[in-house]
């Protein structure tokens, strides 16, 4: 006996205790179902992150990410010198503050709005047809907005003319892009984004909205003072959320709706990214663009996500 | 029965008033382009050209249909998607409900560690260039594999199927199971999966309709056209305007225009087909899905 419960204490030195033992054989099954998404992240996610290390490098193919020198800040002090620098950070910052202030408070006027709706059927109509736009492609939108904008037969210009105005050749006018994409991306998920605050509105507790009835609160008041502060909580966490990702303006959209023409308020950093790496093959310069950006995000989500807790106790973690 | 019956008060009435005025408002903005392209895709194109088709389609035509189906492209592209997305989604799938009962289970010793790990990446990544260069040593460079592969599992998703387990999957099942022997393999399959259709619905609607829309893929990684996805042909006639001269013989240069125009209604449509097909029926889905979402992060 004794001989066994030394041998047992000796074991458990020398390699890992009986318990953590038998929870891995009896989890290791466990391990195997995340064993292939595990990989995966590593592949896709994590390796891409080691390799980010090329931004600090000279990356020469043939010599690979290990082989190609070191250069240290080199990229980053390029980047922030150069001409493009300001512009791409206003473009990139102007349409994500201008796509937040218009865009943001849009799905919950809708969502309080739908609330208030008696009529079910109604309600279910408007719901139905304000959520397609999402399914649509980006391609397909963008295709949408060039037809409806062109000069000659747009309906947007054939209306303008009706009024006796001239066309506008809105998509070769810089100064039309960032309302462009901020208007068309409002009517694409406005509906999309109300079905969140609909999920927090349909949490209420029945009885306070029977209460301020009886206490004659108008429809007005009850959203003042229950439904708004009811879907606080949701609507700070996705406000922290857009505020984190404030430097990732969708590469795919903006792309797509770029020409020559509106390139001076087009460019952003993703899509600058994107043609100083993939077309202009300049891996080194345009990963530290990319990381740049990056540190940014990560850097607003933090001290965001600080600033709500302090100021409204809800926050990411 | 008591209900308290309560008059509208003269400010309710006001607010109802706007209210149904400011959603109708809402209803005929988000309505009226997608019905501006249905009936100009079916009008006479100079009829549209010249703003007189408003409300109604002027003078039916079906060329524009005529002409999408003679274009060899666009169902080269339609057979690629169909297939990236189907094998694309039930790979997604797939993984991601491998993925999220480990993470479900309440007595699982790794759990907070995989959970840092999968969240690590929702915030860092190693951007464009090093994830190109991932997929290029891997050799996926302009294969097909590269489109089903890349993006295989979506963070959130594993996170919403995983509250959806612990909420809906009595841990009793659990219990009953392995007394009676059953290993995780085998309640996996047998209890997990079959309980698990609802999520099953929602995911195969978030990674199907990804799959559809996706043409940032098919950009970076393909350069061959007879791999590309339905998107990338969309975007070379919808946005660059690029219509092969073959297709289009025309010595009138100005009707060709005008039937390349009639053409891109009739595109917009046949490409979201599919999806305006299923939209009826996965509706519920995607109310319940979000609902689960936001349960809890």
């Amino acid at each position: 006996m004794k001989v066994i419960s030394l041998n047992e204490n000796k074991n458990r030195h020398i390699f890992f205790s009986k318990k953590t033992f038998i929870t891995l054989r009896k989890d290791y099954q466990l391990y195997l179902f995340l064993l292939p998404g595990i990989i995966y992240f590593i592949i896709f996610h994590y390796i891409p992150m080691y390799g980010v290390q090329i931004a600090f490098r000279d990356f020469i193919d043939i010599k690979g990410i290990w082989g190609s020198p070191w250069v240290g800040l080199k990229h980053f002090e390029r980047f922030i010198s150069s001409y493009q620098f300001w512009r791409l950070m206003i473009n990139t910052l102007g349409i994500s503050f201008y796509q937040l202030a218009a865009g943001f408070p849009i799905p919950i006027l809708l969502a309080l709005m739908l609330n208030q709706t008696v009529n079910k059927r109604f309600k279910k109509v408007v719901q139905t047809v304000t959520y397609a736009p999402h399914f649509i492609s980006i391609v397909v939108l963008v295709g949408m907005i060039q037809m409806f904008l062109s000069p000659r037969n747009g309906f947007v210009n054939v209306m303008l003319m009706a009024l006796g105005k001239d066309p506008i050749v809105f998509l070769a006018k810089a100064e039309w892009y960032k309302t462009i994409y901020v208007l068309s991306g409002i009517w694409q998920g406005a509906g999309w984004g109300s079905i969140i605050y609909l999920a927090a509105l349909a949490g209420i507790n029945i009885e306070l909205y029977e209460a301020a009835k009886v206490d004659g609160a108008s429809k007005f008041q009850i959203i003042r003072h229950i439904d708004i502060p009811g879907i606080m909580p949701t609507a700070v966490i996705l406000l922290i959320l857009s505020l984190g990702r404030i430097m990732n303006v969708g590469f795919q959209k903006a792309y797509l709706l770029q020409n020559d023409m509106n390139l001076k308020s087009s460019e952003i950093i993703s899509t600058y990214v994107y043609k100083v790496g993939l077309i202009e093959a300049q891996y080194s310069y345009s990963a530290a663009i990319g990381l740049f950006n990056t540190i940014i995000n990560i850097i607003l989500l933090v001290s965001v996500n600080r600033l709500a807790k302090k100021l409204t106790e809800t926050s990411l973690w | 029965m008591k209900t308290i019956s309560i008059k509208r008060s003269r400010e309710d009435i006001i607010f109802d008033t706007m209210n149904y005025f400011l959603l109708s408002l809402a209803l005929i903005v988000v309505l009226y382009p997608l019905y501006f392209i249905i009936i100009a895709s079916i009008s006479n194109p100079v009829a549209v050209q010249s703003g007189k088709v408003i409300f109604v389609p002027v003078q039916v035509t079906f060329e524009g249909y005529k002409k999408i189906f003679e274009y060899k492209d666009i169902w080269i592209g339609y057979r690629n998607t169909l297939m990236y997305t189907f094998l694309g989604t039930l790979i997604n799938i797939f993984l991601t409900m491998l993925m999220a009962y480990p993470l479900s289970r309440k007595k699982f010793s790794g759990k907070r560690v995989v959970m840092i790990f999968l969240i690590i990446t929702m915030y860092f990544n190693g951007g464009l260039i090093p994830t190109y260069l991932v997929v290029k040593n891997l050799g996926l460079l302009n294969n097909w594999m590269v489109m089903v592969v890349v993006g295989a599992i979506n963070v959130f998703n594993v996170i919403i199927t995983r509250s959806f387990m612990e909420n809906t999957i009595p841990e009793e099942l659990y219990e009953a199971a392995t007394i009676d022997g059953s290993s995780h393999f085998q309640y996996f399959f047998k209890v997990v999966l079959p309980l698990s259709k609802a999520i099953m619905a929602v995911l195969a609607l978030y990674y199907g309709v990804a799959h559809w829309n996706d043409y940032f893929k098919g950009l970076i990684y393909l350069k061959d056209n007879n791999l590309y996805p339905l998107q990338l042909i969309l975007r070379g006639i919808l946005v660059q305007n690029d219509v092969s001269d073959t297709m289009m013989d025309m010595e009138d240069a100005e009707r060709r225009q005008a039937l390349v125009e009639l053409m891109k209604y009739g595109l917009i449509i046949v490409s979201s087909i599919p999806v305006l097909i299923i939209y009826p029926f996965m509706q519920k889905y995607f109310i319940k899905g979000v609902m689960i979402g936001s349960v809890k992060g």
